[in-house]
């Protein structure tokens, strides 16, 4: 796809003015997408899309209101304006609304390369091959893998344009692709599933459809014959997966607008010890080719590299223009555009990695639990307390021995980065949040 | 300053606006689609959706959203070509045609026809004045009114935060069997987020509610001054909790939104896709027993004004009453047309989908457990030592081991048949195809939740609602951080 035409934004952001808007901004978004999923190796569901949507926000003085629309024509556009513009009127002077400066906007857009350009476009029939493959090697695997939720495959093209009514206008591309199972593995009546998956900006660089395929049926095996614990306090090892789950978390409560509704276990934590020493979060949008990776953001700031926590110290928040003046800050250019407006996003969100491998953190664990599956909300972003559903497999003498389910993990978020004592050195960037094999020195693990 | 809908009639609401005449829509699903496919339709949706956020006493958020788009729908025995667009003209709607049967262009035909979601539309929410359509002035008044009353419960309530989202969706269906049916479908949802703050202790609360409603509904019996002070109560009474207990323990859940719990242990494991495939832990087991005889579950897309009702579903079948689980015995599952035509069955009317955008999946719509004969007073008193969880946040399910979570916000201790000190949030954790079966005590005081459930399923939200009368539950693990009491 070439690069998305500003001129209908700068159109909407000129009439926008025309109508009494002090200042405005829009996000463009158009997008083509494709999905097919296979079942028990036949075709399930192929999905075919094209959208589009123009996000416009706008200012009258110091009050704001926001509106989008998927109707791009002439009149549709005109109401969203005239609508935005009507109800910027009614709302409150807000000393702290406003657009970034123009100083810091970005001047010049790097290539992160994150669109695939590379040839010929597969057939939707190529594409659901890959699919088909990825099952067939979950089915293959082991005679107890017996059924499955299909495997799906999609790529999604992408073309975002920003632009504001002081006349700047800029745009960018991507592209993504993925591949996903979820076999089924059953024993004497009991059932149970996983999946894995791969995700990546170019098509060549997707894990290989067998690979997927074998990992998800292990995965799945492993779960058979699970059985709950008695309710104990041991050591509990995240696997990579679960590990970036609390990262989500953690950033939760580092964005600015947890932080000015005081609704955050991190408010006045800023250049205080919030995790072990051995712990640092870094928050890096420009790596090149990575999922999360976005020349700018919400509000045409160049990305960043940020540290949230260096070596455990809270070093920074994560703060759009708002949210960043609002709190006596600057914004440290994490806005994210989403339908609603403008809030706060993570771009590649990671733990570093540390120095020990995965199985000697395991070996390190005389009684604890493995965590390879969490479900359910049970995290307080006010308070940190947390508590969820876990499945994985029980540790015993520095060993994975059986599998464990219908068991929670409890205990509350900054105690549990305080105890992270020991990290693993296999961090793989497999999505937008990612971290290496955590080990959390001990942790409530209720069951029977 | 809005352009009003004024109760449009779906069909002519596309062809004046979009050109999209139901003639047309035939002539698509004709030339197309009919034929070559078991089944086959066409969805049309058009939607307004308005959000208003007061923080600090200042509207943060005021926005208006528009989209609109068609979905097209072909099928081949197991097979689903969907193709969807937000661009009504004409050639978009043939090429998203054309897509949508290419798949079906590829296998044989299963030979079994769909049963046509046929049945006269039910009328559940006819408003005199649509909440999306109502001022704006008279919102954003009352959200005053709401921040004002919720810092007046209590002092120490530092921040607050209302939330009023408005929405209005004017869909219309034409399946290949020559089925037309539309549907306008108001919704509206407050909430209100209280922040208490005492001696260094922060807590949360919220409480709210909505549904197929006008306006007005906040302000019948004052509504809004108990969303307000709710939302107070939670949040102070928080602060005061003590670490909730860990292990396996007598649970008893309060009457209505805790019905959460028959969403999760059972509601997902019954809908048609997961048992049609077989991935389902409940799949196989009509006629058996899941749970005890204290236990009927329905799920009732046809309730006046509730947030999970529709007219017709998203498939043009009307919604029903459906029977789950009979005095304890397993005795239907809630579909929509392609499972119901793969497994020999009915369309139950539960056939929903997110937006045009998305093609659709048997959902829940309000599911709920009737009423028994206990007093709730007496089943609180029935135990030794227990929980007694009132409110709750989300929950999960995995439904092919059947283990499901549902978190308490507000809950507290049982101490020889005594209400005791409120405990902090914690997760409960159960198997569902065994948890209803140890349901011993089951209320008379069935009550549906306020109005602000939302189901998520496949990337896929919809509104629901849940209910529940206080029940007892003789084992369950909770998932606290206090041991060994």
């Amino acid at each position: 796809m070439s690069e998305v035409d500003p001129s209908l934004l700068v159109d909407v952001l000129k009439r926008a003015g025309a109508r009494g808007a002090t200042a405005a901004d829009g996000f463009l978004i158009e997008e083509q997408s494709f999905s097919a999923s296979v079942r028990l190796g036949q075709v399930d569901t192929v999905t075919h899309s094209r959208e589009q949507r123009l996000a416009l926000r706008v200012f009258s003085g110091r009050a704001s209101a926001a509106a989008s629309t998927s109707d791009l024509s002439r009149d549709s556009l005109e109401r969203v304006v005239d609508e935005a513009t009507a109800l910027a009127r009614v709302t409150a002077e807000d000393p702290h609304a406003g657009l970034p400066d123009d100083s810091e906007l970005i001047d010049h857009v790097p290539d992160l390369q994150l669109e695939d350009h590379e040839g010929p476009e597969p057939t939707p029939e190529q594409k659901i091959e890959l699919a088909r493959r990825a099952e067939a090697a979950a089915l293959a695997a082991d005679p107890r893998i017996t059924n499955s939720e299909g495997a799906e495959y999609f790529d999604r093209r992408a073309r975002y344009a920003y632009a504001t009514s002081h006349g700047f206008a800029r745009g960018y591309s991507t592209s993504a692709f993925g591949l996903t199972v979820a076999p089924v593995a059953a024993k004497d009546g009991e059932m149970q599933r996983d999946a894995w998956y791969s995700y990546a900006r170019r098509r060549r660089t997707l894990e290989d459809p067998e690979s997927i395929g074998r990992t998800a049926a292990a995965r799945a095996l492993r779960r058979l014959g699970a059985r709950k614990v008695k309710t104990t306090e041991v050591p509990v090892i995240f696997d990579p997966d679960m590990a970036a789950s609390l990262l989500r978390s953690i950033a939760g409560a580092a964005s600015g607008p947890s932080l000015y509704r005081r609704a955050s276990f991190l408010l006045e934590r800023l250049g205080t010890r919030v995790a072990a020493p051995t712990v640092t979060i870094v928050d890096d949008g420009l790596l090149p080719g990575a999922l999360g990776s976005r020349p700018f953001d919400g509000e045409g700031l160049a990305t960043r590299r940020t540290v949230l926590v260096g070596e455990g110290k809270l070093e920074s928040y994560l703060l759009d223009t708002y949210s960043g003046r609002k709190l006596g800050l600057t914004s440290t250019h994490h806005a994210s555009r989403d339908g609603a407006g403008v809030s706060v996003g993570t771009t590649n969100l990671m733990l570093l990695a540390g120095t020990t491998p995965p199985a000697e953190l395991i070996g390190s664990v005389k009684s604890g639990l493995y965590v390879t599956e969490l479900i359910g909300f049970g995290v307080n972003g006010v308070t940190g307390d947390y508590s969820r559903g876990a499945a994985g497999l029980w540790i015993e003498d520095g060993r994975l021995t059986f599998p464990v389910e219908e068991v929670t993990v409890a205990g509350n978020l900054l105690e549990m980065f305080d105890r992270i004592e020991g990290i693993g050195n296999d961090l793989v960037l497999r999505d937008r949040v990612s971290a290496p094999t955590l080990k959390i020195a001990r942790m409530v693990v209720a069951g029977d | 300053m809005t352009e009003k809908i004024a109760r449009p009639r779906p069909e002519s609401f596309f062809s004046d606006r979009f050109n999209v005449t139901p003639g047309l829509m035939d002539r698509l699903l004709g030339s197309n689609l009919v034929g070559r496919v078991d089944d086959a339709d066409i969805y049309l949706e058009y939607r307004v959706n308005e959000e208003l956020v007061l923080e600090e006493n200042v509207v943060k958020k005021a926005s208006r959203h528009v989209s609109q788009g068609a979905g097209v729908r072909a099928q081949s025995g197991t097979r689903t070509g969907y193709a969807h667009t937000d661009d009504l003209a004409v050639k978009n709607l043939e090429e998203a045609a054309r897509q949508a049967r290419a798949i079906a262009d590829r296998a044989g035909q299963s030979g079994v026809v769909a049963v046509a979601g046929r049945g006269r539309p039910h009328d559940l929410y006819t408003l005199a004045e649509a909440p999306i359509v109502t001022e704006l002035t008279r919102k954003l008044d009352l959200m005053r009114k709401i921040d004002a009353a919720c810092r007046a419960a209590d002092a120490r309530v530092t921040q607050v935060i209302v939330a009023l989202t408005s929405e209005e969706v004017v869909m219309l269906i034409a399946t290949a069997s020559g089925w037309t049916v539309g549907d306008v479908r108001p919704l509206t949802r407050l909430n209100v987020t209280a922040i208490a703050e005492d001696g260094g202790k922060r807590e949360i609360g919220s409480f709210g509610g909505g549904g197929r409603v006008p306006f007005d509904f906040y302000l019948e019996a004052e509504r809004w001054k108990r969303f307000a002070a709710e939302a107070a109560r939670q949040a102070t009474l928080k602060l005061t909790a003590v670490d909730a207990p860990a292990g396996a323990m007598t649970v008893v859940l309060g009457p209505g939104w805790p019905g959460i719990l028959l969403h999760e242990a059972i509601g997902h494991g019954l809908e048609g896709d997961f048992n049609r495939k077989g991935v389902s832990a409940f799949a196989g087991r009509v006629g058996q027993k899941v749970a005890s005889e204290l236990v009927t579950v329905v799920d009732d897309g046809t309730m006046v004004n509730r947030r999970g009702s529709l007219n017709v579903d998203d498939e043009g079948t009307p919604t029903g009453r459906n029977v789950l689980i009979e005095n304890g015995v397993l005795v239907g599952y809630m579909q929509d047309r392609l499972n119901a035509r793969l497994m020999g069955a009915a369309p139950t009317g539960n056939g929903r989908r997110e937006s045009y955008a998305h093609p659709p999946l048997p959902r829940m719509t309000n599911t709920f457990m009737l009423a028994g004969q206990d007093d709730p007073g007496d089943i609180v008193k029935s135990v030794k030592h227990g929980l007694y969880a009132v409110n709750f946040g989300g929950g999960q399910v995995d439904i092919t081991s059947g283990k499901f979570v549902f978190s308490a916000s507000e809950a507290y201790l049982i101490e020889d048949g005594q209400v005791t000190k409120p405990v902090k949030g914690a997760t409960l954790i159960g198997n569902g195809p065994d948890a209803l079966t140890r349901v011993s005590r089951v209320g008379h005081d069935l009550a549906l939740d306020e109005g602000v459930g939302t189901c998520g399923k496949d990337g896929q939200s919809v509104p629901v609602g849940v209910g529940l009368p206080t029940i007892r539950i003789d084992e369950m693990t909770v998932g606290g951080t206090a041991v060994g009491r």
